[in-house]
């Protein structure tokens, strides 16, 4: 990155944190946030005791227990031993190295994507990173955020710096209008199974355009934060007055003169005209219809409208076997109407759609509706904070009047590590970022969808969007 | 990360080649929370096995592992250097290595020397017939020597420099500690710290 032509915003961001460069040498980057949590920060920890050295900056630093956290009983000790350890291990290393923890029962507890941004935290043209792939939702921000390896872990705790080979840059532009009841969980579904999981590899990912500048800055976290499912190492959204507006008053957020130079400096982070990108992907928000998954893989996505495809309809041999093994796995056959699947699970949450509006849009398709007899739904918010806030409008009461679960603030289901799992050949529809085999738990079958998606389709049982639901009332 | 010039030691000959990551250290000991402590796991499988190697009284106390080639294939699992470090190792010779794993060895301060193939079997065969002998590897010279013997090995010269430096990434991160410390005094004053907390 770096040349006398115009610059885009990545690298705008990557040239303002560069402490030192030398031919044929990675640059050596400067962190301004590392967020920690329990399942790959014990080793880190424990190299740095080996070392006899201290975290460098505790202030730049902030740890939570998101992954292994159980979402009912949270008072009590957690069942499961090695995830008990992971968490006490966790305390025991912030207590010992100086660093903030948001533990079970804190305020600002919560998965460690979505405290970061919560607390104003994570900001504009900041570098971000954490031992966890789904970094990149921060760059909703237009921060330039990651994630890291156990061992650089410790090395951005030891010394806030990190050694890096520059990124190339996808720019992915999405032009038009979204139609109602059409998410940022759509847009990056359908990105997906465009570009397939490894279209972003060794890329930085800016998206662009009228449809993304339209997003909140809840929707821009949910594109930006499956941006590693194309095979991106970040994805960016440059700043504006959404971002701002969002960020202003946060707890961590500059105040007075502070702010106004802020802000000052994020007008600034914008791709120059003349920038060039190495590749570019362009997206029609027009046409697109809510999107789901029907493989094990997010790129294996179609929408709601349509069949599952035929594998032999794949030109490439990799692609075709691919989807006949994961039609296997899902006990799916090509040309079932994806409307016809019928669930076991609805999940609610994760660091892609556990936010405040994630859980309005749910709850406004639910209200006055009950979850279909035979499923079960869990609504798991993505933070303490979401949580008091759902509370607060009453939304914790929705979910239980249609007959759905309303749990305690974590990763949950998304990753299955805690007790909320799929028995196996169970069948969810999941507002998470994964389907792959047995991530909700062993032998489970994951279809990925957006908030109103899953929660029409808690509803009628099988994968269904809102529209569906005001069909049958009529 | 201890300074790398000489090392004198037994030597283990292990008789295998494509030594995956996973037989060096299986999966079940990856959910530790520790860095150290993983001697128990190393070769754990083939150590079920009472004749293997490992378990016979001559080889107690070596430090030199000399495989057969392709070591350390498979998963990049960091934990394989960890447990062959754990266990008293402080060299591998063989003729050659899966790139992460050599890698990850650099970086964790074991040598991971590259021997030819002959020179290989020579060892293994001296060590066999007297499981005493001292072999030594000069990294300054880069040459082993065992039982009035030599044999030269290839190593690349940053990683040499680096082990017997003793630097690690971090390590040589902190050579530059001054200019992180000068970037950090242009940084901005409305950049956010966690600390003291703020809630809400
Ligand atoms: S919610 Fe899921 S994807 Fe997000 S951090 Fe937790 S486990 Fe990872």
């Amino acid at each position: 990155m770096g040349s006398t032509m115009g610059r885009t915003l990545a690298q705008k961001v990557w040239d303002a944190h560069v402490v030192r460069s030398a031919d044929g040498e990675p640059d050596l980057l400067y962190i301004d946030l590392h967020l920690v949590h329990e399942v790959t920060s014990p080793q880190a920890f424990d190299g740095l005791r080996l070392a006899g050295r201290p975290v460098r900056r505790p202030d730049l630093t902030i740890a939570t227990e998101d992954h292994n956290v159980p979402t009912v009983d949270i008072d009590k000790p957690i069942a499961d031993l090695v995830s008990r350890t992971q968490v006490e291990t966790l305390r025991r290393n912030c207590a010992e190295f100086g660093v903030r923890l948001a533990p079970m029962g804190d305020i600002d507890q919560g998965i460690v994507h979505v405290i970061g941004p919560q607390l104003g935290l994570t900001q504009p043209g900041m570098t971000v990173v954490c031992g966890d792939s789904h970094t990149s939702t921060h760059g909703a921000f237009g921060a330039l955020a990651f994630g890291i390896g156990t061992s650089e872990v410790e090395h951005v705790l030891a010394t806030q710096t990190l050694p890096l080979r520059p990124f190339k840059t996808m720019a992915v532009e999405v032009r038009g209008k979204l139609a109602p009841g059409v998410t940022a969980k759509d847009i990056v579904l359908a990105l997906i199974t465009q570009i397939g999981t490894g279209g972003g590899q060794g890329h930085v990912i800016e998206y662009r355009g009228e449809a993304i500048e339209a997003l909140s800055v809840e929707a821009r976290m949910t594109i930006c934060n499956m941006s590693i499912e194309a095979g991106a190492r970040a994805g960016m959204i440059a700043p504006d007055d959404t971002t701002f507006e969002y960020l202003e008053g946060r707890p961590h957020a500059a105040e007075g003169a502070d702010w106004d130079a802020a802000v000052a400096y994020w007008r600034g982070l914008r791709t120059d005209d003349d920038a060039e990108f190495d590749t570019v992907v362009e997206l029609d928000a027009s046409t697109l219809t809510p999107f789901v998954t029907w493989g094990t893989n997010p790129g294996q996505g179609a929408p709601l409208g349509a069949e599952i495809p035929n594998p032999a309809s794949f030109a490439n041999p990799a692609d075709r076997a691919a989807a006949e093994r994961a039609l296997e796995y899902m006990g799916l056959e090509a040309g079932t109407k994806l409307r016809d699947i019928a669930v076991d699970t609805v999940f609610v949450g994760s660091c892609t759609n556990g936010r405040i509006e994630d859980l309005r849009a749910a709850a406004e398709v639910i209200k006055g509706r009950k979850v279909a007899d035979g499923v079960r739904m869990l609504v798991v918010p993505g933070s303490v904070r979401v949580r008091l806030q759902a509370m607060e409008e009453g939304l914790d009461q929705v979910f239980l009047d249609a007959g759905a679960e309303w749990r305690g603030a974590g990763c949950s289901m998304c990753l299955g590590m805690n007790p909320d799992q799929l028995a196996p050949q169970e069948r969810s529809a999941s507002t998470s970022n994964r389907n792959f085999e047995g991530r909700q738990g062993k032998g489970g079958r994951t279809h990925l969808v957006s908030p109103l998606v899953a929660a029409a389709t808690a509803v009628t049982g099988r994968l269904s969007s809102p529209s569906d639901l005001d069909r049958v009332e009529v | 990360m201890e300074k790398f010039t000489i090392h004198t030691g037994r030597a283990l000959p292990l008789r295998r080649s494509n030594v995956d990551t996973d037989q060096i250290i299986p999966a079940e000991y990856l959910k530790r929370v520790t860095r150290t402590g993983f001697e128990d796991g190393l070769f754990a499988a083939w150590r079920k096995d009472p004749d293997f190697i490992l378990n016979q009284p001559q080889y107690a106390g070596v430090s030199v592992l000399v495989a057969g080639p392709d070591f350390g294939t498979g998963s990049s699992r960091e934990h394989a250097v960890w447990a062959l470090n754990d266990y008293g190792f402080r060299v591998v010779l063989s003729s050659r290595y899966a790139d992460i794993f050599r890698g990850n060895s650099s970086k964790a301060g074991l040598l991971t020397a590259v021997v030819a193939e002959d020179r290989i079997e020579q060892i293994w065969a001296d060590v066999e017939a007297d499981p005493a002998t001292e072999v030594t590897v000069d990294l300054a010279a880069r040459e082993v020597r065992w039982a009035g013997q030599t044999a030269p090995f290839d190593i690349d010269d940053y990683t040499r420099w680096r082990l017997m430096e003793g630097l690690d990434d971090i390590g040589l991160t902190l050579r530059h500690e001054e200019m992180v410390t000068e970037f950090e005094h242009s940084r901005p004053g409305w950049l956010p710290r966690t600390l003291p907390a703020k809630s809400g």
